[in-house]
């Protein structure tokens, strides 16, 4: 596809909001439990992928693109809590596999790549407008 | 009119270069985080050297192959200090160096425009 910085900023700051998107999702689930191994909740995490411009070996662009949201293939943890009403028939509940300091780095890392990303576009209007008074 | 293009040339070609390289860069940003991905960018001095025509040989006649220009700008893989585990080699602190310096050098380019195109402008009244 045919694109400019503008296209490339847009489409990478999506990306990182979905990205903190599920970061958001995994947090409010990070105490969650369950009565069965495969209801619990696990960690889900977004697949990047690069998307590149029609004419990538003269323009150099490309951008990124979210192709699945995948939840993590992690073992939940079992803890015994036979006065818990969603107890299995053993006593078991079933805690969700979010780790919440992966998940606060995760979430650091994705707002910093936003603010980065938010920071070029804001430059680079600036330059433009600039170019737009050209000669005057 | 081609003697006004001359004057305006080789600053006019910088910032054609340094806008392509600030979406270059850009791309390299935005893809911070994509696993696999290879940064890239080209070498300023010497795109701008071709797009001046200081870097092709001569052609005499209508059979000459010509080499060197026209082919555009060089794209290159930057040579990462330290790749991370999943083969990104975007380095955040390089890539905004290298983005600041653009924009900055953007500005200058543009700022010697102005000044020629002033220079054309007080010549043309007469002042």
């Amino acid at each position: 596809m045919a694109m400019n910085v503008f296209d490339i900023s847009a489409r990478a700051m999506s990306a990182q909001m979905l990205r903190l998107n599920t970061v958001a999702s995994n947090l409010a689930n990070a105490n969650t439990v369950s009565s069965n191994e495969e209801d619990a909740y696990r960690a889900m995490r977004p697949v990047f992928e690069t998307e590149y411009a029609d004419q990538l070996k003269q323009s150099g662009l490309s951008t990124v693109n979210v192709t699945d949201v995948v939840s993590l293939d992690r073992e939940v943890t079992r803890s015994f809590q036979p006065n818990h009403p969603l107890s299995d028939e053993e006593g078991y509940v079933y805690e969700s596999a979010v780790n919440t300091d992966e998940e606060m780095v995760e979430m650091m890392e994705a707002s910093r790549q936003y603010q980065n990303t938010l920071e070029v576009v804001s430059t680079l209007r600036t330059l433009m407008a600039k170019t737009m008074r050209m000669g005057q | 009119m081609s003697a006004i293009r001359d004057h305006l040339n080789v600053h006019a070609q910088a910032l054609q270069l340094r806008e392509q390289r600030n979406g270059v860069l850009a791309s390299n940003i935005a893809n911070a985080a994509t696993p696999g991905f290879k940064a890239r960018d080209f070498d300023f001095t010497s795109a701008l050297q071709q797009a001046v025509g200081g870097g092709d040989l001569a052609v005499t006649r209508s059979g000459h192959i010509p080499v060197g220009g026209g082919g555009g700008v060089q794209m290159q893989y930057r040579d990462p200090t330290m790749t991370s585990l999943d083969g990104n080699t975007v380095e955040m602190a390089v890539e905004q160096m290298e983005f600041a310096e653009n924009t900055s050098r953007y500005q200058s380019s543009l700022e010697f425009l102005n000044n020629r195109i002033r220079g054309l402008h007080q010549a043309m009244r007469g002042e």
